[in-house]
């Protein structure tokens, strides 16, 4: 069958089988960046947002959400023009190995936009399904922090 | 050291940018035409003769390409730790074989044009299997009235595999019986480890294709790069020159990609079929067929004299090395060769240690690598024999720790599966980390007043650990450094960062022998054609070996660069010149030339060369880092829930060269130590099958499990590292078993010989204390 998405801005139409999972079909397609094979949305390497909402694509069905916005990594910040919130987890030291990274932020990036000021309980209960094995969580959620600084500031200019 | 102008400096991770942006830097974030994609069958049991197998159905299910099993696959014996050549580890296992030894031993692959093709290929293989009696506990395993799991003639290096022994280690400094005999307070106690994993987020992944001109090209997710050149020539007996093995960025490792597991199968499908291949472990194979930690069983016993002083420690570690013997040998000699030295007041020392096989799942190299089973029993010992001597256990430990100009026999007696080298101690901060650890807790304030709120309990606990940095003597990294027109240079060496920050490391270091921005060193690692070798990411060599190496080659290229200045100077010679904001300078004459421009002048000009050269590293020292722990838990003493408040680790690893990084290496490791020690376990049925094998039941920590953590670090200058430093990666694992357990004994004045300290050991000793 067919499906449509607005991938980070951009209309794509992919063919998939029906029982596929949207890791799955995103990987197929070229979104490498979205990352994850744990298939149980245990570790949230797969996170990316559905209309704004942190999803583990993992486990959701790729038909399920056709038609759907679906926001990888890639529609919050580029290489060369990074994200205030990726901007704060290279400069805290949140990014080790990097392969939980961009769900991680992902999920930082929702929170964000939901409540530009969070508490350090919100913050933790928001990255709560993004494991990380490298860093210990510590300086992600210090990056969160500071990106909210970061976010402020850049509205002051 | 405070003159440094890039080391110990805030220098982000230079390839944080990149993977913050989702870049495709991973083994599997490249797609090849005409992949062929490999799925493993493995053993329902966990001990079992194959009597046959009939693929014939599988090899005609649409798309698949190739099955392979011991019928038609090389029968060379070799061992999967990817270690120094020649291996401690014992020649014990096949690519594929007709014994099974473990429920995970791998049967068969499949390879198809599709993932879901091989595994609905697999399901048509039949097997039949005869089961032999397996063997599960490790005690019972080496009695010598066990059934013997590995028979077969060609095992080498194996201690006494017909007692299922894989290795033996004695050794004996001075007269433990005497000193025991001699001291005034003995306490003898027996601790208990168990199976954990590393679970690495991204898994073992490997891909292979034959490049052009038909060389084997080996992209795998490895801490040991050119480890798995040399073993899977072996394997599959073909050529090292034959092969390529590019390692590109790692979802982390913590040991368990120290191994080779998947390129000998995948190398092989692609070269039967000259077409690329891949393999990708789910979460569930990563669980029961790729490596572990090694369970101990460790006795201790120690003697001390009236003032404290410790007189005799005998540690015996039984370690349960699982089906086969990767790392057995060498990360049971860590639990005496690591932890014994720490206390070198005591003259009477007698390590054994028995590394036994059992038909469980294969352990392997785990951060830490056997010190922190060491240290789980040793660290608890001291509090109780200090508590024997009502002394105060930090007390007992200041006098007893190793201090800076000091030695311990150990040293030279216990290496990693051989005799070791002698080491004095050249920087020691232990002191200083216990009285800021102290003081950040509140120790003198809470140690043996237990708080009480209702059924909650808080107590504090403590313990200290020092680690090595690179094996001494066998450790080689190497390193080159080239220099180009606009006064860039290109690092390739071969140092393995697995997601730890080495390149970041390494560009700090040539940035600072050269003068130039840490930006300006472009760096490429870890790829056997291109890149010198280096023994890979274990043994927290890192900084100190690979970046010693990369050291050692910047001091020749400043060294050429500062003769090409001279020559344009006109000076005699070079004492005065400094290199600073990518100029050399001269102090005696006012004279300056950029880089850029010596480059231009020795590329295109005038006597031309390439500047540029190789260094190599490897060392007689391996000096420890200190540490000390210490953590304020509340114990519910209705659920037995353990809740750490508060974990303050104080560390001395030299001078950090790059302190973000550094932080994150202490909290990453202490953090994994923390789950290691309440939560994390192995569940195994009856017949041997891991029960658990997902991330809802087998449970690593989240944000929300956090204590609060504070890291306090005491700067010493290691004369024998780069710079200072001295490594970083795996003391911090250490600590959370022993401070937790002395915690609790603290609080509530229960001591768990078992963990993890979930919370139905805690209410059982609960139970038992009343009684």
């Amino acid at each position: 069958m067919k499906v449509k998405y607005i991938i980070n801005g951009k209309e794509e139409t992919y063919e998939i089988h029906p029982g596929e999972v949207l890791l799955d079909v995103l990987r197929r397609n070229g979104h490498s960046e979205v990352k994850g094979n744990c298939y149980l949305g245990t570790c949230g390497a797969c996170t990316v947002l559905i209309d704004g909402v942190p999803h583990t694509s993992c486990t959701i069905l790729a038909a399920k959400v056709n038609g759907s916005e679906i926001t990888t990594i890639k529609g919050v910040g580029s290489l060369n023009n990074s994200h205030p919130i990726q901007k704060a987890f290279v400069e805290k030291g949140a990014v080790q190995c990097g392969f939980c990274t961009p769900g991680t932020i992902l999920s930082a990036y929702a929170l964000l936009k939901k409540n530009p000021d969070p508490t350090d309980e919100d913050i933790r209960k928001s990255l709560d399904g993004n494991l990380c094995r490298c860093t210990g969580y510590v300086q992600q959620i210090e990056s969160v922090k500071l990106a909210v600084k970061l976010l402020k500031e850049g509205k002051n200019e | 050291m405070s003159d440094f102008k890039v080391i110990g400096k805030k220098v982000d991770k230079n390839d944080g940018f990149a993977l913050a942006a989702g870049q495709p830097l991973f083994v599997d974030d490249i797609r090849l035409p005409d992949t062929l994609y490999i799925k493993s069958l493995y053993s329902p049991h966990a001990h079992a003769i194959i009597e046959d197998i009939d693929t014939s159905e599988t090899e005609k299910y649409p798309g698949v390409r190739m099955v392979l099993t011991y019928k038609n696959t090389p029968r060379i014996i070799h061992t999967t730790a990817g270690q120094g050549w020649p291996e401690p580890s014992p020649y014990d296992t096949y690519m594929f074989n007709k014994k099974m030894r473990f429920v995970g031993d791998r049967v068969a692959v499949v390879a198809a044009e599709t993932e879901e093709q091989a595994a609905e290929a697999l399901k048509l293989i039949k097997v039949k299997y005869t089961t032999l009696p397996p063997v599960f506990d490790p005690e019972e395993a080496i009695k010598g009235r066990a059934p013997i799991i590995h028979d077969e003639p060609e095992i080498t290096g194996a201690y006494d595999p017909k007692r299922n022994l894989a290795a033996h280690i004695e050794i004996k400094v001075g007269d433990v019986e005497k000193g025991f005999a001699e001291s005034d307070a003995v306490v003898e106690e027996t601790f208990e480890t168990q199976y954990a994993q590393h679970t690495p987020i991204e898994p073992h992944v490997t891909i292979t294709y034959l490049d052009e001109y038909g060389r084997l090209v080996i992209r795998t997710s490895t801490q040991v790069p050119f480890h798995v050149r040399r073993i899977v020539a072996q394997s599959l007996g073909i050529p090292v020159q034959k092969i390529r093995v590019i390692k590109p960025r790692i979802g982390g490792g913590f040991g368990t990609k120290q191994e080779i597991i998947l390129e000998e199968i995948c190398s092989y499908v692609t070269l039967k079929t000259n077409r690329p291949a891949r393999i990708l472990y789910t979460r569930e194979e990563e669980f029961i067929s790729a490596r572990t930690r090694h369970p101990f069983k460790v006795k201790v016993k120690i003697g001390a004299k009236k003032d404290g002083m410790l007189n005799a420690i005998r540690l015996y570690a039984l370690s349960n090395t699982g089906a086969y013997g990767t790392h057995g040998l060498t990360v049971a000699s860590n639990a005496g060769s690591k932890t014994l030295p720490l206390y070198n007041k005591a003259e009477n020392v007698e390590f054994i240690a028995d590394i036994a096989y059992t038909n469980m799942p294969i352990a392997g190299a785990y951060r830490g690598y056997g010190a922190s089973q060491g240290y789980a029993a040793l660290e608890q010992a001291i509090d109780m024999i200090a508590e024997k001597l009502g002394m105060n256990p930090l007390e007992l430990r200041k006098k007893n720790h190793i201090q800076k100009g000091e030695t311990s026999p150990i040293f030279r007696a216990l290496g990693e599966g051989r005799e070791g080298v002698t080491q004095y101690i050249q920087s020691c901060a232990l002191d200083e980390l216990i009285d800021k650890g102290a003081k950040e807790i509140g120790w003198f304030e809470k140690y043996g007043k237990p708080k009480r709120n209702g059924h909650k309990v808080r107590g504090v606990g403590m313990s200290i650990h020092m680690q090595g940095s690179s094996i001494p003597l066998v450790d080689m990294g190497s390193a080159s450094l080239k220099m180009n027109e606009d006064g860039s240079f290109n690092l390739l060496y071969g140092g393995t960062d697995i997601g730890t920050g080495l390149d970041t490391v390494a560009a700090q270091i040539v940035a600072e022998t050269l003068g130039i921005k840490p930006e300006q060193v472009i760096v490429y690692a870890s790829d056997t054609d291109l890149t010198p070798f280096d023994v890979g990411a274990y043994a927290s060599s890192g900084t100190f070996v690979s970046g010693g190496a990369v050291l050692k080659a910047a001091l020749k290229v400043r060294d050429q660069i500062l003769d090409v200045a001279k020559e344009a100077f006109g000076e005699p010679d070079t004492k005065d010149f400094i290199l600073e904001d990518g100029k050399v300078k001269s102090l005696r004459s006012g004279k300056s030339m950029s880089l850029s421009e010596i480059a231009y002048q020795t590329l295109y000009v005038k006597n031309q060369h390439q500047i540029g050269a190789i260094g190599s590293f490897v060392s007689p020292y391996s000096p420890p880092p200190f540490a000390a722990h210490f953590v304020e838990i509340e114990v519910d003493e209705e659920t037995g829930i353990i809740k750490p408040i508060k974990y303050v680790a104080a560390v001395d690893c030299g001078i950090p060269i790059n302190p973000e990084l550094v932080k994150g290496q202490i909290i990453g490791a202490l953090v994994n130590g923390l789950s290691y020690t309440l939560t994390e376990e192995y569940i195994f049925s009856k017949s041997g099958k891991m029960l658990n094998p997902n991330f809802m039941d087998y449970k690593i920590p989240s944000t929300r499990d956090l204590p609060e953590i504070v890291t306090i670090l005491a700067e010493t200058y290691e004369p024998t590292g780069p710079y200072g430093a001295k490594s970083v990666a795996e003391i911090n694992i250490n600590g959370p078993i022993p401070a937790i357990g002395n915690a609790l004994h603290d609080a509530i004045g229960i001591r768990l010989h078992k963990t993890p300290y979930t919370p139905e050991r805690v209410l059982e000793a609960i139970q038992l204390k009343k009684k």
